[in-house]
């Protein structure tokens, strides 16, 4: 246990995350369809704003500006050459926000999905995921991120990939997936399959989770069903502050700072260790989870039903797990599969 | 066991055919689509018949159980590629045989939006339905919607966009259809994850649809009401 994630791990029993980054860095002034990895060359003094903004408000650990650093998205401006080079600068930054902050904060290489569908319906292989993401891992690591932080990934094999290009970069990570139809993630997957896919891997992350999806409450739903199973593994939730709203011609999240700051305590509640937010989570929301966690007694595991008080109700009925899962498929009456 | 289920798709009546047809599609076997459309055209059915009781009847019962979350992306996406093998063979002939129309839609993500995931399966979900699609791709301008709309002479504009930064330009397409008064000439249908029923409304489109099914059922609903107002005016 070397890495300082782990380290940090050991002497804490909840850790504050960070919240939004698309939302931070449109309010300062990214243009929409831009890639935020190229801020990291062109406004480096933004992207560190946007980590100290996350640090100065009380975050633990913070995720790198390289969500899209993957060849595959940042081939969509052009940049597909320069996936190492710019993930390497978001590191970088964040070494230097985390290191000027006085105690220990975790630079987590933020590593999203690919955006391609696999084969054979897409044209993503297992090695081809695996190559890309380990190419941006070796640009994160270089720059000196702590660990790497898979997020947002639907699909199964996605999540495989990078761990074996984790692996293949000899660094430690997380990963999270985005539970944001109907409980599943795009591609299908309940809490309760991806508590058992990341128990079969063979470089498992040092934590795992959820993050963004629908609201606050369909977040924790996701997180009571990872509970439910015991992993020892630590748990991830980083919800989005509440859903957006559209009003006089912009959107904004209807998640208040207290409403925020009630979801963390619920969090934790439901058994998650790293607690933070997704988009619309801005550092005010995150200075009223750190002060929630820090001054807030544990409680009891939540009901859905009290989640849903607190936070608001849920998108779907079920999030097809417990006796939902166990309900056979209708017979389609198939008669062969012909060999 | 794999003798027994062994299957002569031409040794199949017409009637049990097609319920074979419903359950490879749902299956997603794409080979045995195309055998069985061959078949029922040797056996004299119009491309028309095929195409609407066989193909679309089949893929509505995956569009179903996508919207009520007993299928998933992946197993609709064979499904779609299915329905496209048997597609291909029966466009030329419903071209050569006149067949009425679904409808065709224009659809692309907005200007400022790369993520077309959901625009990909809409539209997959949309030609298994039966319509005819033109995919504009992605990070569409205002003019480039409306220019394939009247290109196309297409019946139905649908605009997708993931971002919470990108979607309130779906209003700006709206607002200048409504200026040069061609906004009630079509359909508008807008989806992508940050979107909901209030925002759709408050743009002006004609439905907000949650996920692929829902846009192909709104888009036949609406289609429906526009044959209707047709005959009846």
């Amino acid at each position: 246990m070397t890495n300082a994630l782990s380290k940090l791990l050991e002497t804490r029993d909840w850790l504050l995350a960070d919240g939004a980054t698309g939302t931070n860095l449109f309010n300062m002034g990214l243009a929409s369809g831009d890639a935020p990895e190229m801020w990291n060359e062109e406004h480096p003094e933004k992207i560190h704003a946007l980590y100290k903004g996350a640090v100065d408000a009380g975050s633990d650990l913070f995720l790198t500006n390289s969500f899209g650093g993957n060849a595959s998205r940042l081939k969509l401006h052009g940049a597909e050459k320069r996936a190492r080079e710019l993930s390497r600068m978001s590191a970088e930054i964040g070494r230097e926000v985390a290191d000027a902050s006085g105690r220990t904060v975790i630079v987590a290489g933020s590593v999203g999905p690919t955006g391609e569908i696999f084969a054979p319906m897409g044209t993503l292989t297992h090695e081809i995921a695996v190559e890309m993401f380990h190419e941006q891992a070796e640009g994160l690591k270089e720059g000196g991120a702590d660990v790497l932080w898979g997020e947002t990934i639907s699909a199964p094999e996605e999540y495989k990939a990078a761990a074996e290009a984790a692996a293949l970069a000899g660094m430690p990570w997380c990963g999270t997936m985005s539970f944001d139809t109907a409980g599943r993630t795009m591609m299908g997957v309940t809490s309760s399959a991806m508590v058992e896919m990341v128990g079969k891997l063979k470089h498992p992350p040092l934590a795992f989770g959820a993050n963004c999806g629908v609201g606050a409450s369909d977040l924790l739903r996701t997180v009571l069903g990872f509970s439910a199973l015991g992993p020892e593994t630590p748990l991830i939730a980083k919800g989005n502050a509440g859903i957006p709203k559209y009003v006089d011609g912009h959107i904004h999240y209807d998640g208040t700072p207290e409403l925020m700051a009630d979801y963390a305590v619920l969090a934790r509640d439901s058994g998650a260790t790293i607690i933070g937010g997704c988009c619309g989570t801005m550092p005010e929301h995150l200075a009223k989870m750190r002060e929630a966690l820090e001054t807030r007694p544990r409680g009891e595991r939540p009901t859905l039903e009290i989640i849903a008080e607190r936070l608001g109700g849920y998108s779907s009925a079920s999030d097809g797990t417990g006796d939902a899962a166990n309900e056979p498929r209708p017979d389609r009456g198939r008669r062969r599969r012909r060999a | 066991m794999a003798d027994e289920d062994d299957l002569i798709l031409s040794d199949l009546d017409d009637g049990e055919l097609v319920s074979q047809m419903h359950d490879d599609l749902y299956d997603g076997l794409k080979e045995e689509i195309e055998e069985s459309v061959n078949i029922l055209l040797e056996r004299g059915w119009t491309p028309y018949r095929i195409l609407t009781e066989a193909l679309v009847s089949g893929m509505k019962v995956v569009g179903d159980d996508f919207r009520d979350g007993i299928l998933f992306v992946p197993e609709v996406l064979l499904a779609a590629n299915a329905m496209k093998g048997g597609m291909a063979i029966l466009k030329p002939l419903l071209v050569e045989t006149g067949a009425p129309k679904m409808g065709k839609m224009v659809i692309g993500t907005v200007k400022g939006d790369i993520h077309d995931i959901g625009k990909n399966l809409v539209s997959m979900m949309m030609e298994g339905a039966g319509f005819e699609v033109v995919d504009l791709g992605i990070n569409n301008a205002v003019e480039k919607y409306l220019d394939a709309l009247k290109a196309e002479d297409a019946d139905i504009l649908g605009m997708s966009a993931l971002l919470t930064t990108t979607m309130p330009y779906m209003k700006v397409v709206i607002d200048t259809m409504k200026e040069q008064g061609i906004r009630d000439d079509y359909i508008v249908l807008v989806g992508g994850a940050p979107l909901n029923e209030e925002f759709g409304r408050a743009i002006g489109a004609d439905a907000y649809c949650r996920d692929a099914a829902v846009a192909v059922e709104t888009a036949k609903q609406f289609i429906a009401r526009k044959h209707n107002q047709l005959a009846a005016g």
